[in-house]
């Protein structure tokens, strides 16, 4: 009896998962971002792709640490030929640099705006555009309707969108199917030479819809991600903050 | 073509002056003026007889196509006197002007008002007027007499003219000659399949051409359709909706046509003339050319609130200028495939640019500059490709600040990173440090002070791009410029 009654449970679950816009992966045919450890966080141990991301960043710093890790990210979404949509708010970001993070810059189409609500209606119209691989939008902040629009706008076309956040004084309730937040630290320097090592971040899942927050240490060495698994020493964790 | 630099430089008018070209190893004169046929220099003429004749000549290169380019326009400008015109290479136009003559009052006035305008403005251009083409075209180059021939009397005008009159090879021409038939007459008598064993078949069909014994077609000239549509509105219109419909019918005619031309619309203009007197316009323009209603109609819509209606509009005009060919077939075999050259990422781009403007959108090749401001470059459409590789020998910041920002800083040694640096009041001490990578300035394009590149994390894990502009003498400026990863 008590077996039965797990099994419905689960069933159910898996449906409400459905139900819920998430579709569990062909056998075999999972598709990974790369992302390792973080990846499990996911409901279906699935980065999910045609969904809308949330990342903030505080300050310039913590825009460059976001840029890098999405560029990553998009490295992988964009293998088979696909474009994607940048809308910069700043405007600094420098196509020369996301070459180095796996990504083709010259398939990056950039959109340099200065109002969130002209941010907001590109990407909500770039999101409906199937031929997009995905959209990045910079925005200063984005409240909980303005997030739905754009889930609804992903969920027929499939396409991932990426909010990139830099006011965090209010953050509310989001749509989106998971919130970030990427920190730089202390690279680690390689084979003990003097100078910079790997890019590393601190990676916080604070928020994950049907999912596991979570806090990890990654690194982009050698044109891929790597969780870096040792304990940092407690006073460089306090500065990372 | 000589009457053509002449009109563009007129001091040229005195001098006797050629066009030539390389041909068979000869320098072959292509064209004379006025002044240097009257000193004796003919087309086909070797460029250095033509010297030896005259002095003072001038010989100017050949411009091939030319000629095709002249002809074409001043046909299109004959075309007010007849709509059938051909050009005929190298030097004439044919005009039929079946039943047009009497509206210039007869053939002798209409001959003399096309020879009068084209002279008066510089041409040096004889005509004729014949039953058949061949005939006109002997008269209006060899003609003495009158150049109207009456209908049925080719044979008598042509008797007194040289062979040369009847467009044939010059290696007939040269038989003829050798032969000693000087002119038509001594010829035309001879019974034809004495001429056909001796001339050719060639021969004997120009002959007959010229006589109207043989059919000669024209290959009409046909003048560029401008892509218009209009639409007259019964009423005067001031709503969206009738807006909107009238743009979709506009746009539902011009699509029509274009499409089974095989062309695409990547500019367009709505005028619309309201009954104030006054014109207000809309504009759209699209990445890639496009004939589907459906999204222009789109587009259109993007620009109905910049449409003031006022008291009403009363007419429509569409108008496309700038189309270009799309290729249907390639459409298909990219559609559903991701990447640039998706449609909808096209018509997409479209949209965007007609709300936010097209210099809000930007895609990026590298360059080959050393100045990282520079190392990158606007692509000027979505099909270009990248000429050079992207650079990752070198490490760049993910942010790079438009404008490098001072900052003040403390190094320990000269040349080396500095050890404690002040952005925006806050004060960052250097953990690691790499560099200094030098980026010299690009002499060839401005001159100035070397940078030394500096990237540094600090003790937070921050890393930031830092650079001294020029050496390290007597109090150097430190900058920040970028953001790393």
């Amino acid at each position: 009896m008590a077996n039965t009654k797990n099994d419905i449970i689960s069933q159910l679950q898996k449906d409400i998962l459905q139900w819920e816009g998430y579709r569990p992966p062909p056998a075999g045919k999972r598709k990974l971002v790369g992302l390792g450890p973080v990846e499990a966080a996911f409901p279906n141990g699935v980065f999910p792709l045609g969904t809308v991301h949330e990342l903030v960043c505080a300050n310039t710093e913590q825009a460059a640490a976001c840029g890098g890790f999405v560029s990553g990210v998009l490295s992988i979404l964009m293998q088979n030929g696909g474009a994607c949509l940048w809308i910069s708010l700043s405007g600094n970001l420098f196509p020369g640099a996301l070459k180095a993070f796996g990504m083709e810059p010259d398939r990056v189409i950039f959109v340099n705006l200065t109002r969130d609500k002209e941010v907001l209606w590109v990407m909500e119209e770039a999101l409906k555009c199937a031929g997009l691989a995905a959209v990045i939008g910079e925005m200063r902040e984005i409240d909980f309707k303005q997030s739905r629009r754009l889930q609804l706008a992903v969920e027929q076309s499939r396409v991932t969108g990426f909010v990139l956040r830099n006011r965090t004084d209010k953050m509310g309730s989001t749509a989106c199917a998971a919130r970030w937040k990427i920190r730089p630290l202390p690279s680690e320097p390689v084979d003990g030479l003097p100078g910079l090592g790997f890019p590393r971040w601190q990676v916080e899942l604070l928020r994950v819809r049907n999912g596991q927050p979570g806090n990890w240490i990654m690194e982009w060495s050698e044109g891929k991600f790597r969780p870096v698994e040792k304990e940092l020493p407690e006073q460089q964790k306090q500065m990372a903050g | 073509m000589t009457d053509w630099l002449t009109l563009k430089q007129p001091e040229l008018k005195e001098i006797p002056f050629v066009f030539a070209t390389l041909d068979r190893n000869r320098i072959v004169i292509t064209a004379a003026n006025p002044v240097a046929e009257a000193q004796g220099v003919h087309c086909g003429m070797a460029a250095a007889d033509a010297k030896a004749i005259t002095t003072d000549l001038r010989i100017l290169d050949h411009i091939p196509g030319k000629e095709a380019k002249l002809l074409r326009q001043l046909g299109l400008w004959c075309i007010r006197y007849t709509p059938v015109v051909m050009i005929d290479l190298p030097n004439g136009l044919i005009l039929d002007i079946s039943g047009c003559a009497h509206l210039w009052g007869g053939e002798r006035a209409y001959l003399k008002e096309i020879v009068n305008k084209l002279r008066t403005s510089g041409y040096d251009a004889r005509a004729a007027i014949a039953d058949t083409i061949g005939t006109a075209w002997a008269i209006a180059r060899f003609g003495k007499k009158t150049p109207l021939v009456e209908a049925g009397m080719q044979a008598q005008a042509l008797l007194d003219l040289p062979p040369v009159a009847l467009r044939l090879e010059p290696l007939i021409l040269e038989k003829l000659q050798k032969l000693g038939f000087s002119t038509i007459r001594s010829f035309i008598q001879i019974p034809r399949t004495v001429l056909r064993r001796r001339f050719g078949e060639g021969f004997l069909l120009r002959l007959a051409q010229a006589l109207g014994l043989e059919e000669e077609t024209l290959i009409p000239l046909v003048p560029p359709m401008p892509y218009t549509e209009r639409l007259p509105c019964l009423e005067p219109v001031r709503t969206k909706k009738a807006i909107e419909i009238a743009i979709q019918r506009l746009l539902e005619m011009l699509c029509m046509r274009l499409q089974n031309e095989g062309k695409g619309i990547r500019k367009a203009i709505l005028k619309c003339y309201r009954i104030d007197g006054k014109m207000v316009q809309a504009g759209i323009s699209t990445n890639r050319g496009s004939h589907s209603v459906s999204h222009l109609v789109k587009l259109f819509e993007l620009q109905i609130s910049k449409i003031e209606p006022a008291l009403g509009i009363e007419l429509f005009l569409l108008e496309a200028p700038k189309v270009e060919d799309i290729e249907p077939l390639q459409e298909k075999l990219w559609d559903g495939k991701p990447g640039l050259q998706d449609a909808s990422l096209a018509e997409l781009l479209d949209k965007l640019a007609g709300k936010i403007g097209a210099n809000a959108i930007h895609r990026y090749l590298p360059a080959e500059h050393n100045w990282p401001e520079r190392s990158i470059k606007q692509a000027a459409s979505l099909m270009e490709t990248p000429a050079i590789k992207w650079r990752i020998d070198r490490l760049r910041p993910v942010r790079l600040l438009r404008r490098p920002e001072a900052i003040e800083v403390m190094a320990l040694l000269p040349d080396y990173p500095p050890k404690v640096f002040t952005y925006k009041g806050r004060r960052h001490v250097v953990e690691k440090a790499d560099g200094p990578e030098r980026i010299e300035r690009e002499w060839w394009l401005e001159q100035g002070e070397h940078r030394d590149y500096y990237a540094v994390e600090d003790t937070a894990g921050h890393r930031y791009w830092l650079f001294r502009s020029g050496h390290y003498d007597d109090a150097p400026q430190w900058y920040l410029h970028g953001f790393f990863a």
